[in-house]
């Protein structure tokens, strides 16, 4: 006969000196582990627990300006810096690390309504209400600046005046150029005082500009005139306009699909756009209950942050209808900027209380350095949840956001005007002739009319 | 690639060396998979449907990829007994066996005479490494299977029925003559459990940490031993057994009973999840196969039969007594009665199982309990004169996980693994007999009126809620006895009252419905509402 019986040598499986490490084995069968959807569920419940419990997003505040902050700027080849101009003028940079001002550059007479770096990160271009732009040289950090002790004022490399107020100013992502909104969209190369060339659709102020990260010369903007227009700078005229219902107040491209962008609009949403197909918009962000100021995406190209006129900050996913996060606090009133960080985990904001405020991306995010067995933890505790999320337990734990008070009535309050809408359109269709009315999509209601 | 070989060491782990057919790869793919995919032709949301197309295809790269990594984690492939010529495995003796295996293994077979102290009954750890010895007559021991040697042995004085290891070996929990105590590796009693009463048979679930009882009472109860809260006592209402055991699978605990039933219950409801009749006589003894699918009950009438849980049917029935079973992780079934020990296997395609070994140990030994060992390819036998252990080859799982339960466990790796389990433990409303249901979402139902059965289900809990609730009694003579009833009378008639009412409602306007369904199915959707309603 033949046989044959299991014998493990105790030296096989146990390690040989103590300063080995200890032997493990595996056995993947799922036939050993009973119960294992349960012990996940009870894991994805106790991850939403452990996240909300470390969720504190607030870092910290960098106050410094008088008046309100207007704009600000990020400079992609320095992460630590960021810079913000108010309305009265006085432009900083900051270090956000140490969370203080490192250099003023004080010249603006009036509001700073635009702030732009350009591409080699060398020379910030500053345009303001006192029709000036403003070109300054952005100083080097060097170990000795690091203890802010005393803050540094720089003298402006350049000021161009022209001939009305300036609203916005935006510099090419790849080249020398850069342009400023104002009455037209003017176009300027940095060491000419005046513009090279302007463009003009319609006779009201170009309130926004931006250009494209991947198409060098493409810019959008965005008018009084409740229209968003798109320019390329080889053309001798404007390309594309729309026209929507109501004005939009900023315009941010999507760095890694450089072909759309997402338009922050006064009736409280966003609308992310393709830029080819401009008659229906790809997607709405729902979730503001007032005007919408500004809007930023991640350099992941996956987020977006936007920042509204109801003190709060929400950051969207790039194709969610409704925000992931949202930060508010009691000090902070009305914001009229944000800028996502160039390494996608930090949000800034600048608000009407003068202060610059320092948020995390990911709201229970470890910071600092992350040991290896750390990040597999987080990286298995997000896993898990995402895959229980759509469970009532664990959907309540993770959806659960403290608004304030008017916030949180302002949303059920616009929810049921919605609602009311909804249901007597519902009743008009249904007592009119079957294919007499049809709807229109969301995405295509909010858009008057498209123009060539 | 050829590993040398030291002097001394054992088979180092080497890769095989033949090509592994397609098939065999599909085999363990679908393993690992856990059952089939969903069917996402269904969805209707493009979005999702994408995510969910990326999600599957990443579980059959995961799948595949343990079941190639099988061959370099899981090198040892387990017992077997194959006889030669006219040879039959079932003829075959543990001493043939002892003297074919090497000596560590044979040391693995052996008998202890305790011949005073009673019939023991034994109960290993998950791991296999430790097991706890009971003599009715109040024998408790911990022993250490690695070296045989003896951990603790107390003596209560007392009767013990029965002995379980909690979580690990450092907690067991003896049913002693009144009541059920929980000792420590060192002997030293750490609790008594008085709400149990007179337990017979104890059961432990590991992944919710829950001590199960049936008492001589017929009384079930749990209890949660992180926190000591009792977590459910139910009155099985068929009397007193002792036959109780715990499915691994899903955690249900089901008891047999005198009149050849068998009853599984939860700790969350107070009636059983599943009533069958398995047999004519009095159930003798219960055993679930590892998968959780398969139970072997034996009745007196002499038969053993086999169940799918699945579809609660007869798979095989074999005849022959059986006092005990047990099955092992393999899937071998081991039945004793009396001084002879049976154990089958289904080696065929097929689900039957026929006979692979036996045993007779001497005349005089009454077999009480038998338990498989984990991991290993060893039966121990409880009976009246002591404990035995023979070598059974081919029924312990070869290849364990560390992170499972460690036959090599330090007391640092124990320490962490008690903590993690303790942070994974499961909630009792976990345990349903379905268990794959959990992370599921329930089909929207269109506010479906209750049906006749929960309604009333409704009403008995609302019910049997405010029967035991005590009512003050007043002084100065105003408590009459015939005053207090009709109190109580009027508690359950108020309760009962709101259901009664929602039945009576619901009868009347589903007459209403019916003259009114004719009159609407003619009009237009929009002028339904302007239908002509009877007066009311």
């Amino acid at each position: 006969m033949k046989v044959k019986v299991i014998s493990r040598s105790t030296d096989e499986f146990t390690r040989e000196r103590s300063q080995d490490l200890q032997r493990v084995f595996r056995n993947f069968d799922p036939n050993l582990r009973t119960q294992e959807k349960a012990v996940e569920y009870v894991r994805a419940l106790n991850a939403a627990k452990l996240d909300k419990i470390f969720a504190r997003p607030f870092i910290g505040a960098m106050d410094g300006h008088v008046d309100s902050v207007s704009c600000m700027a990020k400079n992609p080849n320095y992460l630590k810096g960021i810079f913000s101009g108010s309305m009265d003028g006085d432009i900083r940079l900051w270090d956000v690390a140490s969370r203080r001002t490192v250099c003023q550059f004080p010249g603006h007479q009036g509001p700073v309504r635009g702030l732009a770096v350009s591409t080699d990160g060398q020379i910030l271009v500053s345009c303001g209400i006192d029709s000036t732009v403003r070109l300054w040289n952005v100083p080097v950090a060097t170990l000795g600046e690091s203890d802010g002790t005393h803050e540094n004022s720089a003298k402006p490399l350049a000021v161009y005046v022209w001939k009305n107020a300036f609203w916005a100013v935006d510099h090419q992502w790849d080249g020398e150029l850069f342009a400023t909104a104002g009455a037209q969209v003017d176009i300027w190369n940095q060491n000419r005082s005046q513009p090279i060339s302007s463009f003009e659709w319609g006779t009201d102020t170009v309130i926004s500009l931006k250009f494209n990260p991947g198409e060098p010369n493409v810019l959008a903007t965005s008018g009084s005139d409740r229209s968003i227009t798109l320019y390329d700078l080889r053309m001798s005229s404007p390309t594309r306009k729309i026209i929507m219902r109501t004005k939009t107040n900023a315009i941010s491209w999507n760095p890694m699909e450089p072909m759309n962008f997402t338009a922050a609009n006064e009736d409280c949403n966003c609308y992310s756009y393709d830029a080819r197909k401009l008659e229906e918009a790809k997607c709405v962000h729902k979730d503001h209950v007032s005007a919408v100021m500004d809007i930023d995406y991640s350099p992941t190209g996956r987020e977006f942050v936007t920042g509204s006129y109801d003190r709060t900050v929400r950051i969207f996913q790039y194709n969610g209808g409704h925000s992931r996060e949202v930060y508010h606090t009691k000090r902070m009133q009305r914001v009229f900027c944000v800028k996502f960080s160039c390494d996608a985990s930090y949000v800034i904001s600048g608000s009407d209380d003068t202060n610059l405020r320092l948020w995390k991306a990911k709201a229970s995010e470890q910071l600092g350095v992350v040991l290896p067995r750390e990040r597999r933890k987080h990286d298995y505790h997000e896993a898990v949840k995402n895959r229980y999320k759509h469970l009532p337990e664990v959907k309540r734990i993770v959806r659960h956001r403290h608004l304030p008070k008017p916030i949180y009535k302002a949303g059920i309050l616009r929810r049921t005007v919605n609602e009311a809408e909804r249901r007597k359109e519902e009743r008009r269709r249904a007592h009119s002739a079957p294919g007499s009315s049809s709807t229109e999509p969301l995405r295509k209601r909010r858009i008057i009319k498209e123009v060539e | 690639m050829e590993v040398k070989q030291e002097a001394g060491a054992p088979e180092k782990i080497k890769p095989p060396t033949k090509l592994e057919d397609s098939g065999e790869l599909e085999i363990r793919i679908k393993k690992y998979l856990r059952g089939d995919g969903a069917n996402l032709e269904a969805l209707q949301d493009k979005k999702l449907r994408g995510q969910l197309t990326v999600r599957e295809k990443l579980y059959g790269k995961s799948a595949e990829a343990a079941a190639k990594a099988e061959k370099w984690l899981m090198p040892s492939e387990g017992g077997f007994l194959e006889a030669e010529g006219i040879e039959k495995t079932w003829r075959i003796r543990q001493e043939s066996i002892a003297r074919e295996v090497d000596i560590s293994s044979s040391r693995n077979q052996y008998d202890i005479v305790l011949p005073d102290l009673g019939p023991y009954t034994l109960d290993f750890t998950s791991s296999g490494r430790y097991m706890a010895a009971a003599g009715r007559k109040g024998h408790l021991a911990v022993v250490d299977m690695k070296n045989l040697s003896l951990i603790k042995e107390i003596q209560v004085r007392e009767t013990v029925r029965d002995v379980v290891f909690l979580h690990n070996e450092l907690f067991f929990a003896a049913a002693q003559k009144k009541y059920p105590y929980i000792y420590n590796r060192d002997g030293i009693e750490l609790h008594c459990l008085k709400e149990h009463g007179a337990v017979l048979k104890l059961q432990f679930l590991k992944n919710h940490f829950l001590l199960a009882s049936i008492n001589k009472f017929g009384q079930l109860h749990y209890q949660d031993v992180t926190t000591g809260g009792m977590v459910g006592n139910f009155r099985t209402g068929l009397g007193r057994t002792d036959v109780m055991q715990v499915n691994p699978f899903n955690g249900v605990v089901a008891l047999g009973h005198s009149g050849g039933t068998v009853t599984m219950w939860k700790p969350t409801s107070s009636a059983p999840l599943v009533k069958m009749l398995c047999h004519r006589g009095p159930v003798a003894a219960l055993a679930f196969h590892p998968n959780g699918h398969i139970m072997a009950t034996s009745g007196k009438e002499r038969k053993i039969k086999i169940w799918d849980l699945r579809k609660f049917e007869v798979l095989q029935t074999l005849p022959g007594h059986a006092n005990t079973l047990d099955f092992s992780h393999k899937g071998l079934l081991a039945a004793a009665t009396g001084s002879f020990v049976q154990i089958s296997g289904n080696f065929s395609e097929s689900q039957s199982y026929s006979r692979y070994m036996t045993h007779s140990m001497a005349k005089g030994y009454q077999i009480k309990k038998l338990l498989f060992r984990p991991y290993e390819d060893v039966l121990g036998i409880a009976h009246s004169m002591g404990w035995s252990s023979i070598l059974i080859p081919g029924s312990g799982e070869p290849n364990f996980d560390s992170w499972v339960a460690n036959p090599f466990e330090t007391s640092k790796q124990r320490r962490e693994k008690e903590v993690r389990s303790l942070l994974d433990k499961l909630p009792p409303e976990t345990i349903m007999l379905d268990p794959s249901k959990i992370g599921t979402m329930k089909p929207p139902s269109r506010k479906q009126k209750p049906t006749k059965q929960e309604r009333e289900s409704e009403m008995e809990a609302a019910v049997a809620a405010v029967k035991d609730m005590p009512i003050k009694k007043k002084t100065k003579g105003r408590s009459k006895p015939s005053k207090s009833a009709k109190k109580k009378q009027d508690i359950i008639v108020r309760t009962k009252r709101p259901f009664l009412e929602q039945q009576m409602k619901e009868e009347e306007a589903l007459s209403r419905k019916k003259q009114k369904a004719s009159e609407e199915a003619e009009l237009p959707k929009s002028l339904q509402r302007f239908a002509r309603k009877k007066a009311t």
